[in-house]
């Protein structure tokens, strides 16, 4: 079977060097951690947005990165979806505009802002389709961009720390929200965090990173429970 | 509220153009009027309304070619990472230093059929760029694309890098980066340089005479006949309008750069 996601890569920046391998299969991994070990820079490396000094990159088996071979696949044709920190979602568009730019799969713009409509059902945000970033809180604003993330019908989702940003009760409210929809999605995630807690609740597989190397990786244990309902997720937050 | 707020930018913003349009034709309108309140009559008026049009021929089109250029080439300067940036820079930037005889001189030699270079490029166009509008035009573009660019360039430079790799993630090709992210969230800059060049395009005086040369009815603009009438009463009237336009012009491109985010 092939890995969602295989990455042996070096990098080096100034005093630090980067020097990792790892494969994701599907469910959430986590790359976990301390701050300065290397986290955003892996992912940074896997979505294009940064070049590694050697290494290869494979995404479902396309290599998207080989040094070796001067291979280096644009940011835009990796056909990944990508939550960052502080959503850096458009300012001067609506929350539909900004999810439904990122769709792919459709052509016509209102199909596309169909598809951009039930993603914002998914994660509880259609009551503010017609708003604009600047007047949604943190967590509104992360589910619009773990929505714009997944519209794209992306081969691989990446996570810079989504919910460092928050306040501990809409961060708990978003790990069970970010957990339902990624694996309802079955898009392969990749979660970048530096708090234990998260990487227990939200990972299937946690991937520790220290001074620029893996340093362990292990299995989540999770109780088998019954299936959860299905249905969007309600949203609970005020604007 | 705040969803109500929303749709009142959304429509606000929908009708900008319109928006502009009025605020022009309401500014040109009150200086005539005011023009024609200050004279007591309208006889000035075929006096004053040939070099008006005039202005507004040259000044039109300068802006919106030295607008697209200079933000092109603002674009450019700000994204490129190429040696000689800062040399491209300085050029572009020239016809704010240089006196603006000094960029006649040169727009004659380039332009004019009798040097070397100028009868090149008449051969090759086939058409003749002194002494007629677009000579005018090309002069006044001249003067107004360094503020279009250097404007630009700072404004291009000063959107978040991360929003704009936030873009490219979502699937967006380079271009579509630039037209969607980049350049609205560089609008207010770029909408301050575009004033300041339309200003300029409007006021453009030696550059326009010695490209264009005072002929009146055909090059003859406010500038030019503001000097002209100097000794008489039309002067004041086109004085103001020239005032008035240039204020209407500015609050207008202020209005499209306003943010809305």
């Amino acid at each position: 079977m092939t890995a969602a996601l295989e990455v042996t890569v070096t990098r080096h920046i100034g005093e630090f060097d980067l020097d990792v391998a790892f494969a994701v299969e599907s469910g959430i991994s986590v790359l976990f951690g301390p701050s300065g070990a290397g986290k955003s820079l892996t992912l940074a490396l896997i979505a294009g947005l940064a070049r590694p000094d050697t290494g290869t990159i494979a995404i479902n088996g396309d290599v998207v990165t080989d040094c070796a071979h001067r291979l280096h696949v644009s940011t835009q044709e990796r056909r990944i979806g990508m939550v960052f920190q502080d959503g850096l979602l458009l300012p001067h568009r609506s929350v539909l505009d900004n999810v439904a730019l990122a769709v792919r799969q459709a052509s016509g713009r209102r199909a596309r802002r169909a598809i951009a409509r039930s993603w914002l059902e998914r994660v509880g945000a259609e009551g503010f389709a017609d708003r604009r970033p600047g007047s949604l809180s943190g967590g509104q604003r992360q589910r619009v961009a773990l929505a714009r993330a997944l519209a794209g019908d992306p081969s691989l989702v990446l996570l810079d720390e989504p919910l460092s940003a928050l306040d501990s009760p809409v961060r708990r409210e978003l790990r069970a929200l970010i957990r339902e929809v990624i694996i309802s999605s079955g898009v392969p995630a990749l979660l970048v965090t530096h708090d234990a807690e998260e990487a227990e609740e939200l990972g299937d597989v946690v991937i520790s990173f220290a001074d620029g190397r893996v340093t362990g990786q292990r299995i989540v244990e999770r109780p088998v429970r019954p299936e959860p309902p299905q249905g969007p997720p309600g949203s609970t937050e005020s604007a | 509220m705040k969803r109500r707020r929303d749709i009142a930018q959304t429509l606000a913003g929908r009708h900008k153009a319109a928006v502009l349009v009025v605020t022009v034709l309401v500014g040109v309108g009150l200086g005539f009027g005011v023009a024609h309140l200050m004279a007591g009559s309208i006889a000035y008026w075929g006096v004053v309304s040939g070099p008006f049009l005039i202005t507004l021929r040259v000044a039109i089109p300068a802006t919106l070619i030295a607008g697209i250029t200079g933000v092109a080439s603002g674009y450019v300067l700000a994204k490129g990472r190429f040696p000689g940036r800062n040399v491209l820079e300085t050029l572009g930037s020239l016809p704010i230093i240089l006196p603006p005889t000094v960029i006649g001189f040169y727009l004659l030699e380039v332009l004019s059929p009798g040097t070397r270079v100028g009868g090149f490029l008449t051969r090759v166009v086939g058409h003749v760029f002194v002494y007629n509008v677009y000579g005018c035009i090309i002069a006044a573009t001249v003067a107004a694309f360094p503020f279009c660019m250097r404007a630009a360039r700072t404004a291009i430079e000063g959107v978040d890098p991360l929003v704009e790799q936030a873009a490219r993630t979502i699937g967006l090709p380079n271009w579509r980066v630039a037209l969607l992210v980049t350049l609205p969230l560089a609008r207010r800059g770029i909408a301050a340089g575009l004033t300041i060049g339309c200003a300029r395009a409007l006021g453009e005086y030696g550059a326009t005479l010695m490209v264009g040369g005072d002929i009146d009815g055909k090059t003859r603009t406010m500038s030019l006949a503001i000097l002209d009438s100097f000794t008489t009463p039309e002067r004041n009237t086109m004085l103001l309008i020239l005032v008035l336009m240039a204020i209407t012009a500015m609050t207008g491109v202020g209005l499209l750069g306003r943010s809305r985010a």
